[in-house]
C-alpha cells in the first residue's frame, strides 16, 4: 500500500516537477529514526531537480527538518540518530561519501541567523574555506567575497565594515551573510531550515526575494511552516504529516488541486 | 585521522582525571597503612596521645579541634552570609549596589589564607587578649572568628545563586495577597531555595574543616581537646603544617594518615552537599 | 432572623478588615523593616574585613617599598637584627620569592591548563554519557581536597622519591589545585556557546577539531581566560602546600630539582622571625594586591567577552 503511494509521487514527478532541467538529488525510502522504534522520517521517496526551489511543508513534529537535515548528514552529531534508505546527491550516495564533502556540496542555513561571532563579516564569508584549510590568495578572498555578498544583496550594507563582527548586523542581514557563508563554497545545494522563521516580516520578505534570485544558479530546499510562503517562493511543494511524505507535486498543482484529502485540510487550515 | 587524535587527546586528559584521583587516594593509603596496622585504626582516631618521645599518636584531639572549630565557624558565618545573600540574591538583586557588594565579597575570597593569619595574629589576637578570653588571645574563638571570615564568600555566593533563582511567579502571587518583604521571604523564597542554601553552607563548611594557615597562626599549637572556646588546640590541617617538616618515621606515617582522614572527612561533606545540590536541580 | 446573620457577618467583616488596617499591619511593617535593617548592617559588617585587612597591610607596610625590594633576595635575621637596632628599615626584599612563584607558577600553568581545557572540552561535549559523569564527580572531589592534603601528596610522590624538598614537586601541587577550577570553567563556557555554531561549522563541510579549536574555543576564549587567572589566582597564595613540597630557599633558585622560596612562604617565614617582621607587611601588601589586581582583570575580561 505505501509502496504504491510512493511509486505514485515519483511517476508524478517526474512527469510534471520539471520540464527542462536535470535530476540533482534523489530520495529513495529515506528512514531517520531518533530511537529504535520510532521513526520521525519514513520511507521517503522524491526526486530533486536543479535550479527549483522545493519546499517541505507540515505540521511542526512532522519530521521536515529531520528529513532536510538528512540530507546534508546533520544527524550525525548525535548518536542515536540512524538515517536509513538512499539518497543519491548528482547519482552518488550521500550516506556512503565523506561526510566532509557531502557538507561542502549541499550548504544549509538555519533558523536562527548564527554568524561565528568571533569572525568578522569578511571571515565569515570565507568561513568555508578557513574551516575547510583552503588556502586563498588576498585577490581571491576579495573576489570570492565580493561576488558572494553581491549574490546575498548585503554587499551595498557592508562593504564599509568588513572588519567588524557579524553580530552587528540586524537579523535580517545576519541571515543573509550566513546565506553567503553558505554559497561562498558553490554548493550544488541549498538547504534552508526555515530561515525566516526569526525574522521581522521585512527581512523575510527580502530573503525571499533572495532565494527567487538565487534559483538561476542555485538548487534549493527550503522547510517551511508557513504556507504562503511556500506557495510566493517555491516550484514544487512537498507536504509531510507524521514522517510520511503524503504529496509531493508542483505547488501551483498542489496548492490549487490536492490529490490527498490531508493535504487539502492541511491547506485549509483544518489541521496543523 | 587529525579527529581521531583529538578526541583521543579529549579522552586522554579525562583518564588523568581519574589517574589523579586514584593516585591522590593511593598515596594516601599506602602510607597510612603502616599507622592503621601498628595502632589499630580506631585506636588512631580514639586516642588523645600524641608523644613523640614514646612514639604514641592519636588523632582524637586534632579531629575533635578542627570539628570545633569548623562548626564554630559556620555558626558565625551563617547570619552573615544569609544577609549578604538575600541583599545581594532578594532585596538589591540587579542593582549596581548589590554589584559592588558582591565583587567585594569576592575579592575577601581571594584574600590569601596567609594574610588572615597575620590579620589575625596582629590585629584581632591583641582585641581577644583585651576582652580577657585568655592571657594569648591565641585559641579556638580566635581561629573560628577568622575562620568565619574566610568562608562567608563561599557560602554566600551560592546562596546567592540560589535565593535569586526562586520564580518572581511565585513572589508576586505572595505580594498580591499584602505579604510584605519578609513574609514574602519567609514563605516563599526559604522554602524554595532552602536545600540549595543548606548546601552552600556545608559547602563552606568543607572549606573551613581543610583551611590549614590561618588556623595555624591562631589556634595555639596545643595537643589537647578543647574544652572551651577560650581553649587553645590543633586542628588536623594545622598539626600537619607545625610538624610535616620535622617529622619521620611513625610520626611521619601518623601525619599522613592525619591527611588521609581529613581527605575523607571533606570528600564526606562535599559529597553530601552536591547530593543535596543535584536533588535541588531536579 | 435573615436580618441578624447579614448583621453580624457585617460586622465580623468590619473587625476584619479593621483588624488588618490597624495594629498588625504596622507590626508587620515594623518587623519587615528592622529585618531589613538587620540584613543590611549584617552584609556592612562583612566588607569591613577586606578594608581593615587592605588598611593594616598598607599603613605597616608602605615604609620597606622601595627598588630593593624586587631585586635583592630576603635578608639574614643578623643583618635585620643590625637595621632593626640601628632604626634603618630592613635591607634587602623578596627576589627570593619572587623568583620562585614566578617559576612555580609558569610550571604548573604549563602543567594544568591544557589538560584542564581539554578535559572541559571533553565534558561540554559528552554531557550526557557515564565516563563524563565520573570525571566531573572527580574534578568537584579534586576541587574539595584541602590544600595541605595536595602538600601531603606530592610529598609522597614526588619529593620522597627524589630524595629532596623541589619548585617541581611545589609545581605539581599548584596545579593539582588549578586543575579542577580550570576543568569547570572551561565546561561552564564551553556549554555557553550555542550549539547553532557547531552545526553551521559542520555544515560547511569542517572536521570536528576543527569546529571545536576555530570555532567553540574562540567563542568560549572569555571564559577560559578567565578561569585560568582565576585559577592562578588563588594559587598564587597558598603556603600549605608549598610548606610540603618547595620548601623554602634564602637565595635565588631556577633549578627545578632544588628547594625554592616564593612570597607565601617568605611570608611564613618572616612571620616565624620577630627580626624579619617588619618585612611581613610589605610582602603581604605585595601578594594582595598582586591576587586583587589579577582578580579584578579576570572579572572584567569576562564581562568583556561575554557571549552575546
Amino acid at each position: 500500500m505505501e509502496n504504491t503511494i510512493n511509486t505514485q509521487v515519483r511517476a508524478d514527478s517526474e512527469s510534471q516537477l520539471s520540464p527542462n532541467s536535470e535530476l540533482l538529488l534523489q530520495l529513495k525510502d529515506v528512514s531517520v529514526s531518533y530511537s529504535p522504534d520510532k521513526k520521525a522520517v519514513q520511507d521517503v521517496s522524491a526526486d530533486i531537480f536543479s535550479h527549483t526551489v522545493t519546499a517541505i511543508m507540515g505540521p511542526s513534529g512532522c519530521g521536515k527538518s529531520t528529513l532536510l537535515r538528512a540530507i546534508n548528514r546533520m544527524h550525525e552529531l548525535y548518536p542515536n540518530i540512524k538515517t536509513e534508505g538512499e539518497i543519491l546527491l548528482k547519482g552518488e550516495n550521500v550516506l556512503d561519501m565523506n561526510p566532509m564533502k557531502v557538507r561542502r556540496m549541499a550548504g544549509m542555513v538555519f533558523q536562527r541567523p548564527n554568524p561565528f561571532p568571533t569572525m568578522s563579516i569578511y571571515d565569515n564569508v570565507l568561513a568555508g574555506y578557513s574551516l575547510n584549510n583552503i588556502k586563498l590568495n588576498k585577490q581571491e578572498k576579495d573576489e570570492i567575497v565580493e561576488t558572494t555578498l553581491r549574490g546575498v544583496a548585503l554587499w551595498d550594507e557592508v562593504k564599509d565594515s568588513m572588519t567588524k563582527k557579524g553580530s552587528f548586523l540586524s537579523g535580517g542581514q545576519q541571515q543573509r551573510l550566513c546565506i553567503a557563508r553558505a554559497l561562498a563554497l558553490k554548493p550544488e545545494l541549498l538547504l534552508m531550515d526555515e530561515p525566516t522563521s526569526a525574522l521581522d516580516p521585512i527581512s523575510t520578505n527580502r530573503i525571499e526575494e533572495l532565494i527567487l534570485d538565487l534559483k538561476r544558479q542555485y538548487t534549493i530546499v527550503i522547510v517551511t511552516h508557513n504556507m504562503s510562503q511556500a506557495a510566493r517562493i517555491s516550484d514544487n511543494s512537498m507536504f509531510m504529516y507524521l514522517g510520511e511524505l503524503v504529496e509531493y507535486d508542483s505547488t501551483k498543482k498542489m496548492f490549487t488541486k490536492p490529490k490527498e484529502k490531508r493535504t487539502e485540510d492541511y491547506l485549509t487550515g483544518a489541521f496543523g | 585521522m587529525k579527529d581521531k587524535l583529538f578526541k583521543y587527546l579529549l579522552f586522554g586528559a579525562c583518564c588523568l582525571i581519574l589517574l589523579l584521583s586514584g593516585g591522590i587516594i593511593y598515596a594516601l593509603v599506602s602510607s597510612s597503612v603502616e599507622v592503621f596496622s601498628h595502632f589499630g585504626f580506631f585506636n588512631f582516631i580514639q586516642s588523645t596521645e600524641w608523644d613523640s618521645q614514646n612514639q604514641k599518636f592519636g588523632a582524637l584531639p586534632f579531629i575533635a579541634g578542627t570539628m570545633l572549630t569548623s562548626l564554630l565557624a559556620l555558626l558565625f558565618c551563617i547570619p552573615f552570609a544569609f544577609s549578604i545573600a538575600l541583599f545581594n540574591g532578594e532585596y538589591f538583586r540587579g542593582t549596581k549596589i548589590a554589584a559592588v557588594v558582591s565583587s567585594i565579597v569576592d575579592l575577601l575570597a581571594g584574600i590569601p589564607s596567609i594574610v588572615f593569619g597575620l590579620w589575625g595574629f596582629y590585629v584581632l589576637r591583641p582585641v581577644m587578649v583585651d576582652l580577657g578570653i585568655n592571657a594569648q588571645g591565641f585559641g579556638v574563638l580566635l581561629s573560628s572568628i577568622v575562620l568565619a571570615i574566610m568562608i562567608i564568600p563561599y557560602a554566600s555566593s551560592l546562596s546567592t545563586e540560589f535565593i535569586s533563582v526562586v520564580p518572581n511567579e511565585l513572589k508576586e502571587a505572595a505580594y498580591s495577597l499584602g505579604a510584605t518583604n519578609l513574609e514574602v521571604i519567609r514563605t516563599v523564597s526559604i522554602p524554595f531555595a532552602g536545600s540549595g542554601i543548606f548546601a552552600s553552607f556545608i559547602l563552606a563548611l568543607g572549606r573551613a574543616l581543610g583551611e590549614t594557615m590561618a588556623v595555624t597562626m591562631l589556634i595555639g599549637n596545643t595537643n589537647n581537646i578543647p574544652k572551651n572556646l577560650a581553649d587553645t588546640g590543633n586542628t588536623m590541617a594545622s598539626i600537619i603544617a607545625n610538624q610535616f617538616g620535622e617529622a619521620s618515621g611513625l610520626k611521619l606515617s601518623s601525619l599522613i594518615a592525619m591527611g588521609l582522614l581529613l581527605f575523607v572527612l571533606t570528600a564526606i561533606i562535599n559529597l553530601i552537599a552536591k547530593y543535596i545540590m543535584k536533588l535541588v536541580n531536579k | 432572623m435573615c436580618d441578624s446573620i447579614f448583621r453580624h457577618i457585617g460586622i465580623l467583616r468590619h473587625r476584619h478588615i479593621k483588624k488588618l488596617m490597624s495594629s498588625t499591619i504596622q507590626y508587620r511593617r515594623a518587623k519587615d523593616r528592622i529585618f531589613l535593617g538587620v540584613v543590611c548592617v549584617l552584609s556592612s559588617l562583612t566588607m569591613i574585613p577586606l578594608f581593615l585587612i587592605l588598611w593594616e597591610l598598607l599603613k605597616k607596610g608602605y615604609k620597606q617599598i622601595n627598588l630593593s625590594l624586587f631585586t635583592e633576595v630576603a635578608p639574614s635575621s643578623m643583618d635585620a637584627m643590625l637595621a632593626r637596632i640601628s632604626n634603618e628599615p630592613i635591607p634587602g626584599g623578596i627576589l627570593n620569592g619572587l623568583s620562585g612563584t614566578v617559576l612555580m607558577l609558569c610550571m604548573a600553568i604549563v602543567m594544568s591548563i591544557p589538560v584542564g581545557i581539554l578535559s572541559g572540552i571533553y565534558l561540554a561535549e559528552h554531557k550526557d554519557s557515564k565516563f563524563s559523569g565520573a570525571v566531573r564527580s572527580l574534578t568537584d572531589l579534586l576541587q574539595g581536597v584541602p590544600s595541605i592534603v595536595v602538600g601531603v601528596v606530592v610529598y609522597a610522590w614526588v619529593v620522597r622519591p627524589m630524595h629532596s624538598y623541589s619548585a617541581f614537586a611545589g609545581s605539581v601541587s599548584l596545579a593539582i589545585m588549578m586543575l579542577p577550577m580550570i576543568i569547570r570553567s572551561t565546561e561552564e563556557s564551553m556549554k555557553m556557546v550555542p550549539g547553532t555554531l557547531k552545526e553551521a561549522g559542520l555544515a560547511l563541510g569542517a572536521s570536528y577539531s576543527t569546529i571545536i579549536l576555530r570555532i567553540l574555543v574562540p567563542a568560549a576564549f572569555g571564559g577560559l581566560f578567565t578561569g585560568s587567572l582565576l585559577a592562578i589566582c588563588r594559587v598564587m597564595g597558598e603556603t600549605a602546600p608549598l610548606l610540603l613540597t618547595a620548601l623554602g630557599a634564602s637565595s635565588v633558585n631556577l633549578n627545578v630539582t632544588e628547594p625554592t622560596s616564593a612570597i607565601p612562604l617568605l611570608i611564613w617565614e618572616f612571620y616565624n622571625d620577630p627580626n624579619l617582621a617588619n618585612l611581613i607587611w610589605t610582602t603581604s601588601l605585595l601578594l594582595l594586591v598582586f591576587v586583587l589586581v589579577i582578580n579584578i582583570i579576570a572579572k572584567n575580561i569576562a564581562k568583556k567577552w561575554k557571549i552575546q
